[in-house]
């Protein structure tokens, strides 16, 4: 038998020349199902006004990130039940750090120049992915093969890292986790992007990017490396050995 | 539309001192924050008084008859203990940043914490 829950889900709203304010939707909901099916729900049945991203709607295309209760969550991978309980409230917010656009939906221009600004990959070699067990030889041929990046672009960690919200100009985890990608040996124009007061040096280590990236992309050590990388290039420049 | 409540601001620093729900590691990001402003505070403090010495040994001496005040005391066992927690918080920071124990970080920073709350309360026992 299918188990049923009833909810209040409060979702932010502030469409142009409105003050931000919570609407509240009281609904039946499995516990089973998504918090964006709960969105979508008081889309459907309650308010068609209520404005908000998605797609594919299993965690590829990055585009229905919110904060659930606080935290920043994919909402159609988060099931109700790992963060709500029957009777309870369920808070939806939009990305912080972000313009609002409307309601959920943020406006993500600046976030994907960044990553631009990076030359992010969207597809790499699988020779080249951090994937689990590899060979311990590739064959000459595995290297036609690619693979989509972990990087879903979906902003969670730019939302919930605490320099990110003090400083506009950083470049923030996700974009430095793709120029770690990259690599400053196969792209040494890229250290003059990171290398540099909002880059690799303007993180402190708060690794809530890390706790927070549904696609175990996992920026902070990613951008740990990444200084790795640049103090190995500046020896290099230093010792004229670039 | 009023945007720009959402968006990045120096004005939001208020925001790295509210971990609530959020992982050990902006918990570990407020304390550096928070006692790293407590003993910036301090050292101004520490040069003010420093400049009594320049009015001569009587204003000094006056305000060392302070230190046995109750408060005082207290205030100085607030810049160890942050002292102590912001040095070996920082000690991690600096170990994680060049790739030693990233993926260790949260056992680190409760390791370098259970470390600090000895080395207070030994602090502790020796002033009072």
């Amino acid at each position: 038998m299918t188990e049923t829950w009833n909810i209040t889900l409060r979702v932010s709203r502030q469409k142009q020349n409105e003050a931000p304010h919570f609407d509240s939707f009281q609904m039946e909901v499995n516990p089973d199902e998504y918090v964006l099916d709960a969105v979508e729900r008081a889309w459907a049945f309650h308010d068609r006004t209520i404005c908000f991203r998605h797609a594919c709607h299993h965690s590829t295309c990055g585009a229905c990130g919110m904060r659930v209760n606080g935290l920043e969550k994919l909402t159609c991978i988060t099931l109700i039940r790992d963060v709500a309980r029957d009777g309870a409230t369920l808070k939806v917010e939009p990305l912080r750090n972000f313009p609002i656009v409307s309601d959920l939906t943020v406006d993500m221009g600046a976030f994907y120049r960044k990553m631009e600004r990076v030359e992010a990959r969207a597809v790499l070699p699988v020779t080249e992915a951090e994937i689990e067990n590899p060979p311990a030889q590739w064959d000459a041929e595995d290297s036609q093969y690619i693979r989509l990046s972990d990087c879903i672009e979906c902003g969670l960690c730019i939302s919930a890292c605490p320099v990110m919200a003090t400083t506009p100009e950083y470049l923030g985890p996700a974009p430095l986790a793709a120029a770690q990608d990259n690599g400053i040996k196969r792209k040494p124009e890229l250290l003059s992007v990171v290398d540099c007061e909002d880059g690799v040096w303007r993180c402190h280590s708060a690794f809530e990017c890390t706790a927070v990236c549904p696609s175990f992309v996992d920026p902070a050590r990613r951008i740990m490396d990444l200084r790795k990388q640049v103090v190995g290039a500046r020896l290099r420049n230093l010792f004229g050995k670039a | 539309m009023d945007s720009t409540r959402n968006q990045p601001s120096a004005r939001r620093f208020w925001s790295w001192f509210i971990p609530l729900r959020r992982d050990i590691g902006s918990w570990a990001f407020a304390l550096n924050r928070a006692t790293a402003i407590g003993l910036t505070i301090y050292l101004f403090l520490h040069l003010i008084i420093l400049g009594k010495l320049a009015q001569g040994p009587g204003a000094y001496d006056q305000f060392l008859a302070l230190t046995e005040n109750p408060l005082i005391k207290f205030g100085e066992w607030l810049v160890v203990a942050a002292a102590i927690l912001h040095g070996l918080n920082g000690i991690r920071v600096v170990l994680t940043s060049f790739g030693v124990g990233v993926t260790r970080q949260k056992q680190l920073f409760f390791g370098f914490m259970a470390i600090a709350v000895v080395v207070i309360l030994i602090f502790t026992a020796r002033m009072y």
